[in-house]
């Protein structure tokens, strides 16, 4: 076996689990909290690639990649917010299934708008990143993959922080074991459903963000399939679990990028999608999932 | 009195209706994607078109009557095309198709037009099966798998490469038949070929990029569209690969938005905007001035399409459609911007591929390369 191209492939790996990962974590804290899975997650992901797309290339002046990236993830957090005010928050109450598919419509919406706003043809995303490729011994390794992999490895261990050690974060995890006790005890439960949105939203779009300077292009359907592995990649970790979206993600990137490296590009989709079913029939919870006993 | 009312009321607007449809002149139908992921491959042709039959128009016309070019969208999309050319012949009467500018819509409505007797002749549709059993079918442009040969003997004789990958979209006839001519033809001239693919759905091509910079391939063959080949060329760039990619005409128009990392590149292609043919330079000066960019050439081969439809009417003396079939049959169009237009028996053109190279964003001229 060739040593540098499993260095190669095992770098792409980390490259494509980290955006899988970033994306994935916005799945599993909407669902912890208000057991919602939100299929519209995928096209704030592609709203945050269109952001950073826009702001690079309209404006006058030309700013930073970390000042460009921090204000579309703004952007994309106010959008997943006004999502949830608008189209969730009536339904809170109502039976789950009218949830999900007022979040699939929801996804379609944003879809067909990005359509409507920026036209179908691919935009080619300005390359934020033209530093030249770093050698990790005979493998160069290009400055976007860099840049992915360690600023998702930040994030995630930032946002571990806040939910661990902050009050807000502390919030949070009370929210997401029992609603109606969080409200007894003071906790304003509309902000932590809307901070909820807002992290999960921002993160997606540095996952979108990362993902369309990695693979060059914009499109209104960017998120569909991405957004389907991190959903994958969350209920495989174990739905509601934010460790568990980075492993799920890590693990789905490694499947997908190896199936594709080693096998062949036809199977890596079947490969992946087999991993979830099989994962489901023997862990319905997921990897790092709780059982959680139903009352009778 | 009152249903008498309506059918009177009915009918004389059907007749009015009607009416609007008699004018005087030669209708050439085309239909082509004018809307969604791949307009900018219709909106070529429709305009390709709609220039030719301006200046035929502005020259007296065919056959003492104006040509109207009448341009529907398929959208890609066959079943949007059968409707486009159900409209085309039942409403507006034309007496000849050019198109459908995509070989799945084009072969969806091939029986139709066979049914018909309808002349057709397809600027664009590279699929063989397009003009197989069906005497009324013609094509501009040449086959998918010629092209795939074509590669194969450039890449063999001038790149001098013995090791080929060739790089598909194992989902898509167009990308699938190039690359199996390709393969067909280096492996006869005693090359070696490996083939890697990819499917329509994906963005991340890193996995299958790594594994052709670690084989020993001097060329890559890569059949595939714009959207495609750039972001393909860019992760490629960005990985540091210094192998030499080959493609076909699907890279038309490559180097607007991805220049820099398609430099040096070789696709093959129907005509170089480059060339300095004289009707090659007064097409894409007046294509410039109408609308505003350079044509590619989807809208050179729609160009070509339409002074060659109406050559042929001019030698046949008529638009009944069983003479104008006879005389696209035996039609030897030269001086067209995408070279002669000849048909053999299938109803394909016998005609040189140009092989372009990117250099500095612009078009050079390789070569021109016959594949038999």
């Amino acid at each position: 076996m060739d040593i540098d191209l499993l260095i190669r492939q095992l770098i792409n790996s980390l490259n494509t689990g980290s955006i899988y990962a970033l994306v994935a974590i916005g799945y599993t804290m909407v669902y912890g909290i208000i057991r919602l899975i939100n299929f519209a997650h995928g096209e704030i992901m592609m709203f945050g690639a269109y952001f950073a797309f826009v702001i690079a290339t309209s404006l006058p002046v030309e700013l930073p990649f970390f000042l460009i990236v921090i204000i579309s993830m703004g952007l994309a957090a106010l959008m997943g917010i006004f999502s949830e005010k608008i189209a969730y928050k009536k339904l809170r109450t109502a039976p789950r299934i009218s949830a999900l598919i007022t979040a699939i419509g929801m996804s379609l919406f944003l879809q067909n708008f990005a359509q409507l706003l920026f036209g179908a043809t691919p935009k080619v995303m300005p390359r934020f990143i033209t530093a030249a490729p770093i050698m990790i011994g005979n493998t160069a390794v290009s400055m976007v993959t860099v840049y992915t992999i360690f600023m998702s490895i930040i994030i995630m261990v930032l946002l571990t922080l806040f939910v661990k050690k902050t009050k807000a974060g502390k919030a949070m995890r009370a929210v997401s074991q029992d609603k109606d006790a969080a409200l007894l005890m003071g906790i304003n439960i509309n902000r932590i459903i809307s901070l909820t949105f807002a992290i999960g939203s921002a993160l997606g779009a540095l996952g979108g963000i990362f993902y369309s300077v990695a693979y060059s292009q914009v499109y209104p359907t960017l998120g569909v399939m991405p957004g389907l592995k991190a959903f994958i990649a969350a209920v495989f970790g174990g739905i509601g679990n934010i460790g568990g979206a980075v492993l799920g993600g890590y693990t789905i990137g490694f499947i997908e990028t190896m199936t594709k490296g080693y096998i062949s590009s036809k199977w890596a989709d079947a490969i992946v999608f087999s991993v979830l079913i099989l994962v489901l029939l023997f862990k319905p919870s997921g990897i790092l999932g709780k059982n959680v006993k139903e009352k009778v | 009195m009152k249903k008498l009312l309506t059918i009177a009321l009915t009918l004389s607007f059907v007749l009015l209706l009607g009416a609007c449809d008699t004018n005087d002149n030669i209708k050439l139908g085309v239909i082509g994607p004018l809307t969604g992921d791949y307009s900018m491959y219709g909106v070529a042709v429709a305009n390709g078109a709609k220039l030719a039959a301006a200046e035929l128009n502005a020259d007296g016309g065919v056959l003492g009557k104006d040509v109207e070019i009448i341009a529907y969208d398929s959208k890609g999309d066959p079943t949007e095309g059968v409707n486009a050319y159900n409209r085309l012949v039942d409403k507006d009467g034309v007496v000849a198709l050019v198109g459908a500018t995509f070989s799945g819509v084009t072969l969806a409505v091939k029986e139709l037009a066979i049914a018909d007797n309808l002349p057709v002749l397809t600027p664009t549709a590279t699929n063989p099966d397009v003009t197989l059993d069906a005497p009324n079918v013609f094509r501009a442009c040449y086959t998918d798998s010629y092209q795939g040969t074509v590669a194969a003997v450039f890449s063999k004789n001038n790149l001098e490469a013995t090791n080929a990958a060739v790089l598909y979209n194992s989902g898509d006839a167009y990308s699938e038949g190039l690359a199996d001519a390709f393969v067909a033809e280096f492996t006869a001239s005693g090359g070696t070929v490996t083939e890697y693919t990819f499917s329509a759905s994906d963005d991340d091509f890193s996995a299958v990029l790594a594994n052709i910079a670690a084989s020993d391939a001097e060329v890559v063959f890569l059949p595939a569209y714009v959207a495609e080949v750039g972001a393909i060329l860019t992760q490629a760039d960005a990985a540091g690969m210094d192998i030499p990619f080959v493609g076909g005409d699907g890279w038309d128009g490559l180097e607007a938005d991805y220049a820099a990392v398609a430099e040096g590149m070789y696709f093959g292609n129907h005509y170089a905007k480059s060339d300095t043919a004289q009707v090659v330079v007064d097409f894409v000066a007046n294509y410039t001035e109408e609308y505003g960019e350079a044509p590619n050439a989807l809208a050179a081969l729609a160009y070509d399409a339409v002074y060659a439809m109406a050559a042929a009417m001019e030698d046949a003396g008529t638009t009944d459609s069983t003479e104008l079939i006879a005389a696209l049959t035996d039609l030897d169009y030269q001086n067209a911007v995408t070279g002669s237009i000849k048909f053999d028996e299938n109803g394909d053109p016998i005609k040189a591929i140009t092989i372009i190279q990117i250099v500095n964003g612009e078009h050079v001229v390789v070569d021109k390369v016959e594949g038999n």
